[in-house]
């Protein structure tokens, strides 16, 4: 959810188009998943499809190279799983 | 069959009853029920028709028009931002002389990114030549789809039937599904004089210079106007037929109003019970919804409204930099009347913002107060 | 004309609890208009219905401000957000739990009737262990205590409107209709 709700009174008090206050990091889009990616790394092979692929930006690319899910925004839509070339990610079941 | 369908079904099974044969659309909220449901019925085999997945809104109404072309009953749907996509090619299925039927969702366009009802999206497509039917109930929508078919086909002149986002597309309620056989004999096979035919090849939309080309829009002008009548009449064959009446307005307790309200879609339905309040508390006050709005019926609203006391036009559209587009179009119809009524412009509703009955008492209150409107437009309800 | 407003969370069938009363209704020869808070739904999320009954043709077309009635399918919601806003006094408030409608002393100012919604769903097995599905227990349990429908349309609007396990839908209307009970009016 937003860090700070903004309650507007009236018309005077908003932007002159829709735009946020600031960055929409603190909207938590992960929160609305259904089904989490699974990397495994054994099968792997860091050709970065995924972190290209993800149309929310919502994997980064570790030090070793590996990709690693932003667990904070992901959405689970399961594009990455579909394009790993060498089916290393796996949709699962969020709680 | 009685049934109790959301308004994008009721546009799927009028597709169906009138044996529509093809079928190209792409999704958008709020119109995704429409196609989902056509769908379904052409996976059962309820529906004979072919379905196009299309990429685009663009492609949905140029494949609809290849197919229309081709002389087939054609339906298509869509909404806001789509209908935007799309226009173009609205143009074109008018100057082709294809009358296809499309279903629009009124969807308030973007940016903001929104979902909720509002005109503007088929009011900014008001001078491609499309005939537009305005709906306010779930049963007027699924009915609508067959008159338009009956209307369109007869004119070569394609019709969009126009519902309101989530307030029809979404709402639930009781709709009486007509039987195959009375609409097989109320709207008969489409037979396209002009279709494409490999035995009697031609070419189409070719090069017209000014020496003609100002004749073929005079055609459709003149054909879009026999509309005007032809709903009036298959509106009564529709009546005998099914028992439900459906023609260019319908009126509400106007006979001997003094101040009248012109509205339309759903704004028109919750009109009524304000109508009836303010009658009982003694107001001489009518409604007239308007459901033709293209063409416009001026002839008739000038016999209608010559003679009020006073007019008040109630949009859920804007076009900018002017006024709502009902208000400045009943205006127009109205302006070479000798004592013609002052007339109110209100802007209500936009972006689907409700409509409850307190606020359409509060502008019809306010008409009443005043002796002339001293603006274009009236901004209801602003959080100033 | 009747107004009811249905409190749930998105996937409990919210949605589908007000379409199943409305074509129950509609079975009986009655006009009916229904419709959700229209928005974006996510699973979890609260989740507002709206079904409008009435004898004559329905017109109006506004949301719903002032329900007649509540029926309420998520207790949790009860903490969470204030479900009486608008509704008339006097109005029945139908709130599956299994707690006891003396529990629920803040709703003194109107009627307040329990059904435990959820056990009779678990037992018929309708949804899942961790989330059960319990709109056609919970119009059941409204059936009987209100009278505003007949148990036989409820039966056969869920039948109808139940996409899997058509009978044990029957049969948790059924069953909720024969365990709900409301305190004595006060």
């Amino acid at each position: 959810m937003m860090s700070e709700e903004i309650k507007w009174e009236k018309e005077s008090d908003m932007p002159l188009m829709a735009m946020s206050l600031g960055r929409m990091t603190v909207n938590k889009t992960g929160s609305w998943r259904n089904l989490r990616p699974v990397i495994d790394k054994e099968k792997c092979n860091k050709c970065g499809i995924c972190w290209k692929f993800c149309p929310d930006v919502s994997i980064e690319i570790d030090s070793e190279d590996y990709p690693v899910v932003i667990l904070d925004f992901c959405k689970g839509c399961g594009i990455c799983a579909v394009e790993c070339p060498k089916d290393a990610i796996g949709m699962v079941k969020e709680a | 069959m009685q049934k109790v369908m959301m308004g994008n079904h009721a546009l799927s099974w009028g597709a169906l009853l009138s044996r529509a044969e093809v079928i190209a659309a792409y999704p958008i909220t709020p119109q995704t029920e429409v196609v989902e449901l056509l769908s379904n019925m052409c996976a059962d085999g309820s529906l004979k028709a072919e379905f196009i997945k299309v990429e685009s809104e663009h492609s949905a109404m140029a494949a609809s028009m290849g197919a229309s072309a081709a002389g087939a009953r054609t339906f298509t749907a869509t909404s806001a931002q789509g209908l935007a996509l799309m226009h173009e090619v609205l143009h074109w299925a008018t100057g082709a002389r294809l009358p296809i039927v499309m279903g629009n969702i009124n969807r308030a366009m973007a940016p903001p990114w929104t979902i909720w009802t509002e005109q503007t999206d088929s009011i900014a497509q008001r001078d491609t030549g499309w005939i537009q039917i305005y709906t306010s109930s779930i049963q007027e929508i699924l009915d609508s789809v067959i008159q338009a078919y009956k209307v369109a086909e007869q004119i070569y002149i394609p019709a969009m039937v126009v519902l309101d986002s989530f307030v029809l597309s979404h709402t639930n309620e009781n709709c009486e599904v007509p039987d195959q056989d009375k609409v097989d004999a109320y709207l008969p096979r489409f037979e396209n004089a002009y279709k494409l035919d490999t035995d009697k090849p031609a070419a189409f939309g070719g090069l017209t210079g000014p020496d003609w080309y100002y004749e073929l829009r005079y055609k459709i002008e003149r054909d879009i106007q026999k509309a005007l009548l032809l709903f009036e009449e298959t509106g009564k064959e529709f009546e005998e037929m099914f028992g439900r009446y459906y023609g260019l307005i319908e009126t509400y307790k106007l006979d001997d109003a003094d101040v009248v309200l012109v509205t339309s879609a759903s704004i028109a339905s919750t009109a009524r019970p304000v109508i009836d309040q303010m009658r009982s508390e003694g107001h001489k006050v009518g409604l007239i919804r308007i459901r033709v709005f293209r063409p416009f019926p001026s002839e008739l609203l000038r016999k209608l409204l010559s003679g009020r006391k006073k007019v008040l036009v109630v949009d859920r559209n804007i076009s900018f930099g002017m006024s709502g587009a009902f208000y400045a179009e009943v205006k127009a119809a109205l302006y070479n009347v000798k004592g013609r009524p002052p007339m109110w412009g209100y802007i209500a509703g936009l972006g689907g913002r409700d409509v409850p009955m307190d606020v359409i008492k509060g502008m019809i209150e306010q008409t009443m107060k005043e002796d002339h409107p001293t603006q274009d437009i009236i901004w209801i309800g602003v959080k100033r | 004309m009747l107004e009811i407003r249905f409190h749930g969370r998105g996937g409990q069938g919210t949605v589908v609890a007000s379409k199943v009363l409305a074509v129950a209704v509609a079975k009986e020869g009655r006009y009916v208009q229904t419709f959700p808070e229209y928005g974006v739904e996510r699973r979890g999320a609260p989740v507002v219905a709206f079904t409008r009954i009435d004898t004559e043709p329905i017109y109006i077309r506004s949301k719903i401000y002032e329900p007649d009635h509540l029926l309420v399918l998520d207790p949790t919601l009860i903490a969470a957000i204030d479900v009486t806003e608008g509704l008339k006094p006097g109005g029945w408030i139908i709130i599956n739990t299994e707690k006891k409608a003396a529990d629920f002393p803040q709703f003194k100012d109107f009627k307040v009737a329990i059904v435990d919604a959820t056990s009779i769903a678990l037992k018929h097995r309708i949804g899942s262990k961790a989330a059960p599905i319990v709109n056609s227990a919970i119009l059941g349990a409204f059936a009987k205590i209100t009278g505003f429908v007949g148990i036989e349309a409820v039966r056969e609007a869920v039948h109808e409107l139940s996409p899997v396990k058509k009978d044990e839908n029957v049969k948790a209307a059924q069953e909720a209709y024969d365990v709900a009970k409301a305190p004595e009016e006060k």
